[in-house]
């Protein structure tokens, strides 16, 4: 086998260690057990005041490891790679099975995998003081970039994540999976007001990423630029009107109305609000949404998922009907579906869960100038902070941070920022036209489910939706929403 | 998505773990800051942590998960003359520990000089005296069949409340205990143990339509003995679940709202933030600079208080072995105290108020101790019966809150009030205003104070807020 043998030099493991801490994980029976090893070096430095205040570096190592027996899964780690700690986690977590022991299948097997991620010097072996170069410029960018631009913070964080999973069902990978990001937030303030700006990016990507298009510059300018323009906002408009996305960061929509609502495992359980409804229209006819693990160099993207399966483009949402849900090895053999290559997890502390990896919207035909032309009052959302989803209910938010006012097909005031809430298998059946520019967002997102954070990446062509509820403070009036 | 808010879902089986050879991690500690100086820093700290974990969750009867774990790491900081840098490990090797060391001493010729770096003076450092009554070893004591029947009873007593509970994301008992030790190189070295358990449900209840709602509820403590019910708790989640039936949109309006206690949780963070030391000298908070300035309304005293006996947020030392101690943040609406750390304190030329916090990486952050809103006479329900329309507030949803500007805009579900009673629920709003005006509107505060999590706040009405619905 061709290997990238990072834990057979590091840890001296063989194949018949594995083999044998599968079998003591199945010693109780079980139907499935498997072994994740990680290994993740990172590094992170920040700038503030001018001054690169604070400096470090990490590494942490571990096994967890997984029995399932019918709908049970038991778990257990370790930080601890010795052979001993080992077999003494994979017998605990064996306790969840109760019956004669198994014997895991003879001999592994690893699947082809792509190579999405092709690095030659991982950022984190890279020298130090070019990211101290990184995040100098970005300051000294956004400083430049006006005067009322007082404080200034840049961030640079990357990753390398050494992984081998390995199960009884001879299920053999490996994958190292670099991380990096840059990020400028910036406050600016005049006589009366202060705002704050953000902008960052990243990916799975050397260092030289930032030092092509996506300098400290580019992302300093664009956080000064949201900062400056927020210092005039107008009050936000309260209620029900027509909303235009822009392209890229606001996928984040398409993250929380959908995404979440269709991962297996609220489904399995039917605590979904999409849960039943395969093959029934959940947005309309302009709607094609995608879950994509193999796009190059993105943040969401995984040569193979944490349980060793190939990640895969799967769509969700076809011309507006639901096509599938986002699976892992649980939910796929439970539900009697295609595993979708939608296992991960944060670390070896970890579960597994099916989780998104790149979600977006396929663009459509439509004009972006068109779709703002269209709209006679509404609210064109640019840039996005956060979101959060019930997935049961169905009811989600996401909060604009760069938004303004549509007046007469007219891009005018800008706007505070606003949280936009519907209700997921509704929302998307409102939209009217899709754009032909489809963005990925700059490499930024992560996200939370049950407690674990993932990186993700979002999508989206220019959008109108007919209708969506904005929660601003501005009273309506009798001739608009405006006072 | 995650909205269980009572943390990672554990629990564990009953093994003992093998004896492993106890290394005197105190020593430990104080052995890797010597180590530190002696390579050329002038100035050392060490943190090490060690923990376990255990958890269950029992799904429709069944157990689904059963997770048992333990973890120790360690990260250490140094100077060199002004300038920080840290560095954290989990491998406690020999070599391990060297090249956690070596980067950190490497990285500090990196950094920048930075005239408020360092450690606190010896003086100030130290250790509260007396037992606050943290640990408690029988969070563990229950054999492993016991742990999983607190999880399945609570699950139980919640699909049993009512036959419109028709499904559930299960029930739930977790156990953990943490020990933290620190050292530095002024000679302080202290150490803690601290534990906790958990017994929660999350069912769903579902109308005639199909319609589903879930909600949740919980008990924690430090101590199993004082763990309510299994029973109690689902009873209490069915409760929460059934009253969201039916919910729909309201129209767009302004009304006075009264938000819930854990709701009203959310406003105390924000004062927290508001007021940590780290935004208000960046100028990142709008309460920046206005110390001794009126900034809520007069009924509104915020407390912060590391000392309290057996408390989620007590500690003997802060993150930077600090005492900890009892600071009156809001008093009377005034603003009495930001809560600072030692860098935060000097660079505004204030002391430190002992909330440093201390992860295995980076710089002293600043956390809370017990945080809390004092509360008032009035019972939750008098504060109800006094508003004629308006919003009783159950769940946020999202983070549409700036603390630069104080605009805040979030989702909303919760129950109308109409002539003084709770009404029929409602969903799909947004709640949205200004922190700056919500903090001076807080109208009424009502007696319901109780300790769940390090924050705490009673119920609360504030006024002149932003309604969005239709």
């Amino acid at each position: 086998m061709d290997r990238n043998p990072f834990f057979f030099n590091h840890y001296g493991l063989t194949e018949n260690d594995l083999e044998r801490y599968l079998g003591a994980a199945l010693s109780a029976g079980g139907d499935y057990a498997d072994l994740y090893f990680e290994y993740l070096s990172s590094t992170s430095l920040s700038v503030d005041e001018s001054m690169v205040k604070s400096a470090s570096q990490g590494i942490s190592a571990g096994c967890g490891i997984r029995v399932i027996s019918g709908e049970r899964t038991g778990y257990a780690y370790t930080d601890d790679l010795s052979p001993a700690r080992i077999l003494h986690a994979a017998k605990t977590a064996a306790l969840i099975a109760s019956g004669p022991a198994k014997t895991p299948s003879a001999g592994f097997q690893q699947k082809a995998a792509r190579s999405l991620y092709p690095v030659t010097l991982p950022s984190v072996d890279a020298e130090i003081t070019a990211k101290v170069e990184l995040v100098m410029r970005g300051d000294v960018a956004a400083r430049a970039y006006d005067p009322r631009i007082k404080e200034v913070r840049v961030s640079y964080s990357d990753e390398l994540r050494n992984i081998l999973v390995v199960g009884s069902d001879g299920t053999f990978a490996e994958d190292s999976q670099p991380l990096a990001r840059l990020n400028v937030s910036c406050i600016a303030k005049n006589e009366k007001n202060s705002a704050r700006g953000s902008s960052g990016g990243g990916g799975r990507v050397a260092l030289d990423f930032f030092f092509g298009d996506k300098t400290p510059e580019y992302f300093a300018k664009e956080a000064s630029r949201q900062a400056i323009l927020q210092l005039d906002a107008r009050e936000a408009p309260a209620g029900e009107m027509e909303v235009v996305l822009g392209p890229g960061w606001p996928g984040v929509l398409l993250h929380e109305a959908v995404g979440h609502g269709l991962e297996a495992d609220f489904n399995r359980k039917q605590t979904s609000a999409f849960a039943g409804l395969i093959g029934k229209r959940v947005a309309s006819e302009k709607c094609t949404v995608v879950d994509n693990g193999t796009m190059p160099w993105r943040r969401g993207s995984l040569n193979v998922d944490d349980e060793g399966n190939p990640t895969q483009e799967n769509i969700l949402i076809e011309k507006g009907i639901l096509k599938g849900y986002l699976s892992d090895k649980l939910s796929a053999r439970l539900m009697g579906v295609a595993n979708t290559g939608n296992g991960r997890r944060e670390s070896y502390e970890h579960i597994p869960m099916p989780r998104m990896t790149n979600t977006y919207m396929v663009a459509g035909d439509d004009d972006p100038e068109d779709i703002l032309r269209s709209v006679k009052r509404g609210v064109y959302a640019v840039n996005f902070g956060g979101g959060q989803v019930d997935i049961t209910n169905g009811k989600f938010v996401f909060s604009a941070s760069e938004a303004y006012l549509i007046e007469d097909g007219k891009v005018t005031a800008p706007i505070r920022g606003a949280t936009l809430i519907g209700n997921g298998p509704e929302a998307l059946k409102h939209v009217s036209m899709v754009g032909n520019d489809l963005k990925l967002d700059e490499g930024i997102g992560t996200c939370g489910k049950d407690g674990q954070a993932v990186p993700v990446g979002v999508g989206m062509p220019t959008t109108k939706l007919d209708r969506m509820t904005v929660g601003g403070t501005a009273r309506r009036d009798p001739g608009g929403f405006m006072q | 998505m995650s909205l269980c808010p009572c943390g990672e879902m554990i629990f564990m089986p009953e093994t003992t773990l093998e004896p492993q050879i106890e290394t005197d991690l105190k020593s430990l500690a104080q052995d890797v800051v010597r180590r530190a100086m002696d390579a050329g820093a002038t100035a050392a700290e060490c943190v090490l942590r060690e923990g376990d974990e255990f958890s269950t969750l029992v799904r429709l009867g069944q157990v689904e998960m059963l997770k048992e774990a333990g973890s120790k790491s360690i990260g250490v900081r140094v100077f060199n003359g002004k300038r920080a840098a840290s560095t954290h490990s989990s491998d406690f090797s020999h070599e391990g520990l060297e090249r956690m060391l070596n980067s950190a001493l490497e990285l500090a010729k990196i950094t920048s000089e930075d005239p408020f770096a360092g450690i606190p003076e010896p003086d100030q450092l130290g250790s509260i005296a007396g037992d606050l009554d943290l640990y408690s070893p029988d969070v563990y004591s229950l054999p492993g069949e016991e742990r999983i029947a607190y999880a399945r009873r609570a699950e139980k007593a919640a699909l049993d409340f009512d036959p419109r509970i028709k499904n559930s994301e299960g029930g739930s008992f977790e156990a953990a205990t943490g020990h933290k030790i620190l050292a530095n190189s002024h000679g302080f070295v202290g150490e803690y143990r601290r534990s906790y358990c958990s017994v929660a449900a999350v069912p769903i209840a579902q109308d005639d339509n199909g319609a589903m709602q879930r909600d949740y509820w919980y008990s924690v403590s430090r101590n199993l003995g004082k763990l309510e019910s299994p029973e109690q708790v689902g009873k209490v989640a069915a409760e929460r679940a059934l009253r969201r039936l039916g919910a729909h949109k309201v129209k767009t309006q302004h009304v006075p709202v009264i938000l819930d206690p854990l709701v009203a949780n959310s406003i105390l963070q924000h004062i927290f933030e508001g007021v940590n030391g780290d935004s208000v000298y960046r100028g990142a908070s709008f309460l920046a600079g206005k110390l001794g300035q009126k900034v809520a309304s007069s009924n509104v005293t915020v407390i912060d208080d590391g000392t309290m006996i057996g408390g989620f947020g007590s500690s003997p030392f802060d993150g930077e072995g600090i005492p900890t101690r009892r600071t009156v943040v809001f008093d009377n609406g005034v603003l009495n105290s930001y809560l600072l750390n030692t860098y935060t304190a000097k660079k505004l030329g204030l002391k430190t108020t002992g909330n440093a916090s201390r992860g295995l990486a980076g710089t002293p952050g600043i956390g809370p101790g017990n945080y809390f809103l004092q509360p008032g006479t009035k019972t939750p329900w008098q504060l109800i019966a006094d508003v004629k329309e308006g919003l009783y507030v159950t769940e946020f949803l999202g983070m549409g809150v700036n603390l630069v500007t104080g605009d805040y805009s979030r989702g909303a579900s919760g129950l109308w009030i109409s002539g003084g009673e709770l009404t029929y629920p409602v969903e799909e709003i947004t709640v949205a205003g200004n922190l700056k005006d919500m903090f001076m509107n807080i109208s009424e505060i009502a007696n319901d104070l109780e300790f769940r999590g390090a924050i705490a706040s009673p119920t609360i009405r504030i006024d002149g807020l932003t309604v969005g619905g239709e």
